[in-house]
């Protein structure tokens, strides 16, 4: 086989330029771990502004140049674009490479019985395609007027009359598109194509289809935002008025150009994209989190084929909610009704999920692991984190919090306790198979109690601060009355936030430490079911030993009659 | 990973009837379609909130001084290269490489005509004319969307170009796999012309 010829490959085209999807993926969830922290800890200077406006940053002030934060205070200026490279580091840099790239591409071959993806070289490229556009938004930052600053969202006109940053955003953002687009073609064919003898739609783990689904949401959601991007940059640099109103004044200078743009049109094809990403977020680490559940409960996820058939229908009806996120845009009271009347019934199958993972627990033997504790405080924080988006999508409710520290604490429950804490559940279940050695359990504990308790500390005071009638984007909060009356509860949120960031600590002691010092384990340590489990840990290169065939569903625990109590997918039957 | 253990990198799956590369490659069609779409629903969002009179009202037909003469040259120059396109590969399913190679040659020559047309009589002339980017919304997006399927004739030229030369040397040790190629290029290259043709009425026919 050339599988043996391939071993012998120079360090660069192993390590570097490789075609592996392991190391591939290993590549991706570095790169993507480090964006986090480093989003993170942009997050944590924003925390000081907010918590004490206009007093000099402790330590890191000092080496702050002049022209960003005189006197190590911060300028409104940089603060904002903290903000914006906060949201997009954590959400295009971060998240999505991690749950998609970093996990879809290490475990989804695996768990499918394939030898590799179906499109190697492509693989690698997008991996080194998003390297680079990484690499781009962090230029950002040396440019004259800093990175880009007008929030994620990038809404115009301001986009369109920000400072060069913002182009910089731009380009990056091509690069990243063109990334997931390589990536999801890459996952699409593979599941499709390199599946496993046996081994039919309906006998794939939770994980794969979460995958598959996602796949498609960045096939298809993508390319209007790419347009989108590609319209702003005209705008910018080609002199075009696609979102630049007639009329337009800014600073009391009236605006010379065509005009007879419209900056609503930015919005539609952003959400476009926005509201489907929030999926792209979501469905691997409930996928992760549907894998750790019945791994540690030792019986069968409950309700396989419900959330099957309920995320295929949460991938459709996300492509027909996105302007829930525009009811204040003056749309229309029939538009509205509709977008609300979307937004209600995509939040069935995310429920029904919910609730299958739920009664998953009942009445299983339950090992409290590491990975099954971050994988039980998934299922309260998402739940929180959904529940107070309901208000949010009904025009009524919304009016009143839009743009509020509301918002911002809903949509970072379920992104930070609820999808971080799915991939953290990721990361300490499936670090054996690719090191062969568990992660720490008292270090893994403590990290996850300290992280629980902080994550709550910085969101919930959000809730309270937005029914206030705080806006999001402030610098300074407490030049307001209202403001100035929860400045408490920022106060408390931001240590909340530092905490949270020693508490990482014990993780990046425990993720390097145990690539030496774990404990060394076989094959299956956790006596699971799916196939990854089948390849020797680290898999070698091409995979399986023996290539697997499947003779029954993923999550088969407990068979009655049986001395093991897991059945592994690729088992023959005891006779 | 070498391709040789990979299954249905050649043959077809049995399911979808398709090997992978070209399962692929509606896949990407399909992206392709969401994207210039995007650009097409911008274009009858900007048309349908533009003020009715005025400097930012949208220009009539006869504002546009855009030709349909040359245009119309290039949608025949397409619909030709497109069938040639097809030509080679029918050539390479024929086992004749010569012919098949010679096939994609002239393809990739009334692509490039298409962008002579497309430079040298309209984007030339019209900018001279103070027809640019800036002139108005009409004038940003006819530049834009057909400078991003511009951008796909490029495209579509070089991987020709590749197959041509230093990619053809696939069909020495596997025939199968390099004609399968040129088949994805096809169903590209009939995309970008098709694309062509809804732009072609969009921006030089309709008032």
């Amino acid at each position: 086989m050339s599988n043996e010829a391939d071993h012998h490959l120079g360090f660069w085209r192993k390590y570097v330029f490789s075609t592996d999807h392991k190391v591939i993926g290993i590549q991706y969830t570095i790169t993507s771990l480090v964006f986090l922290l480093f989003g993170f800890s942009l997050l944590m200077l924003m925390r000081w502004q907010l918590a004490y406006p206009g007093r000099e940053i402790p330590i890191l002030g000092k080496f702050l140049s002049e022209s960003i934060a005189p006197g190590g205070v911060m300028l409104p200026e940089f603060y904002n674009s903290l903000g914006a490279m906060h949201g997009t580091i954590m959400v295009f840099l971060g998240v999505v490479p991690l749950g998609v790239g970093g996990f879809g591409n290490y475990f989804m071959p695996l768990q499918i019985g394939a030898p590799d993806m179906a499109f190697p070289k492509l693989n690698m490229l997008s991996y080194w395609v998003y390297a680079v556009g990484g690499l781009i938004m962090m230029t950002g930052f040396f440019v004259p007027g800093g990175a880009a600053n007008s929030g994620w969202t990038a809404y115009p006109p301001l986009a369109d009359i920000a400072t060069l940053g913002q182009t910089v955003w731009l380009i990056g953002m091509v690069f990243l598109i063109t990334s997931s687009l390589f990536g999801s073609v890459n996952f699409i064919v593979t599941i499709v194509h390199l599946r496993a003898r046996g081994l039919t739609m309906f006998r794939l783990p939770f994980f794969v289809w979460a995958q598959f689904v996602t796949a498609f949401l960045l096939l298809l959601a993508m390319p209007p935002l790419e347009a989108a991007g590609i319209l702003q940059l005209l705008d910018r640099v080609a002199g075009t008025s696609f979102f630049m109103p007639e009329g337009l004044v800014i600073s009391g200078v009236h605006q010379v150009g065509a005009g007879g743009g419209s900056p609503i049109l930015w919005q539609h094809l952003f959400w476009f994209l926005g509201h489907p990403e929030v999926y792209v977020l979501l469905l691997p680490a409930m996928g992760i989190v549907a894998e750790v559940i019945p791994a540690n409960t030792r019986k069968p996820l409950f309700g396989y084929k419900s959330i099957v058939y309920s995320v295929l229908f949460l991938g459709f009806m996300s492509f027909i909610v996105w302007a829930h996120h525009m009811f204040l845009t003056g749309m229309g009271t029939t538009m509205s009704t509709f977008f609300a009347t979307t937004t209600m019934i995509i939040s069935l199958p995310s429920v029904v999920i919910l609730t299958a993972l739920a009664l998953s627990l009942y009445k299983g033997a339950i090992r409290l692991t590491v990975p099954m504790l971050f994988a039980l405080a998934f299922l309260p924080m998402l739940g929180i984190g959904g529940l107070t988006g309901l208000p949010l999508g009904l025009p009524a409710s919304d009016i009143y919090l839009h743009d509020t520290y509301y918002v911002i604490g809903h949509f970072h429950y379920v992104v930070a306790p609820g999808i971080v804490f799915g991939l953290f559940a990721g990361i300490y279940h499936w670090y054996p198979k690719v090191t062969g050695r568990k992660m720490n359990e008292t270090l893994g504990r403590i990290h996850f109690v300290l992280s629980f308790v902080f994550m709550n500390m910085v969101f919930m005071p959000m809730f309270f601060q937005g029914m206030a009638g705080v806006s999001r984007r402030l610098y300074d909060q407490t030049v307001y009355t209202h403001g100035s009356a929860v400045q408490d509860l920022t106060v408390l949120s931001s240590w909340g936030a530092w905490c949270l960031g020693l508490a990482q600590i014990p993780f990046i002691l425990n993720f390097f430490l145990s690539i030496w010092k774990g404990k060394a384990v076989d094959a299956n340590p956790w006596q699971a079911t799916t196939l990854e489990w089948a390849a020797p840990s680290p898999p070698p290169h091409g995979n399986f030993v023996t290539q697997p065939v499947v003779h029954r569903g993923p999550y088969e625990y407990s068979v009655p009659d049986r001395s093991d109590d897991f059945f592994p997918q690729h088992a023959l039957a005891e006779s | 990973m070498s391709a040789d253990v990979l299954p249905y990198t050649v043959k077809p799956h049995p399911i979808t009837g398709l090997y992978s590369g070209k399962f692929g490659m509606w896949l990407f069609l399909a992206s392709e379609v969401m994207l210039f779409g995007a650009f097409f629903s911008s274009y009858i969002l900007l048309k349908f909130s533009a003020p009715s009179e005025g400097a930012a009202a949208w220009p009539t037909h006869d504002e546009r001084h855009l030709s349909w003469v040359v245009a119309g040259a290039n949608t025949l120059v397409l619909i030709i290269s497109s069938v040639t396109m097809v030509m080679a590969w029918l050539s390479l399913k024929g086992n004749n490489l010569a012919k098949g190679r010679l096939f994609l040659g002239v393809t990739a020559a009334l692509a490039s005509l298409f962008l002579a047309f497309k430079i040298f009589l309209e984007y030339i002339p019209h900018w001279h004319e103070g027809y640019t980017t800036s002139h108005s919304v009409f004038f940003g997006l006819y530049y834009t969307m057909t400078g991003l399927h511009g951008l796909h004739v490029i495209g579509g030229i070089l991987v020709m170009v590749y197959f041509i030369g230093p990619g053809s040397k696939l069909w020495r040790s596997d025939p199968e796999y390099y004609t399968n190629r040129i088949e994805c290029t096809g169903l590209y290259w009939h995309f970008v012309d098709l694309v062509w043709i809804v732009l072609f009425p969009t921006l030089y026919l309709m008032n």
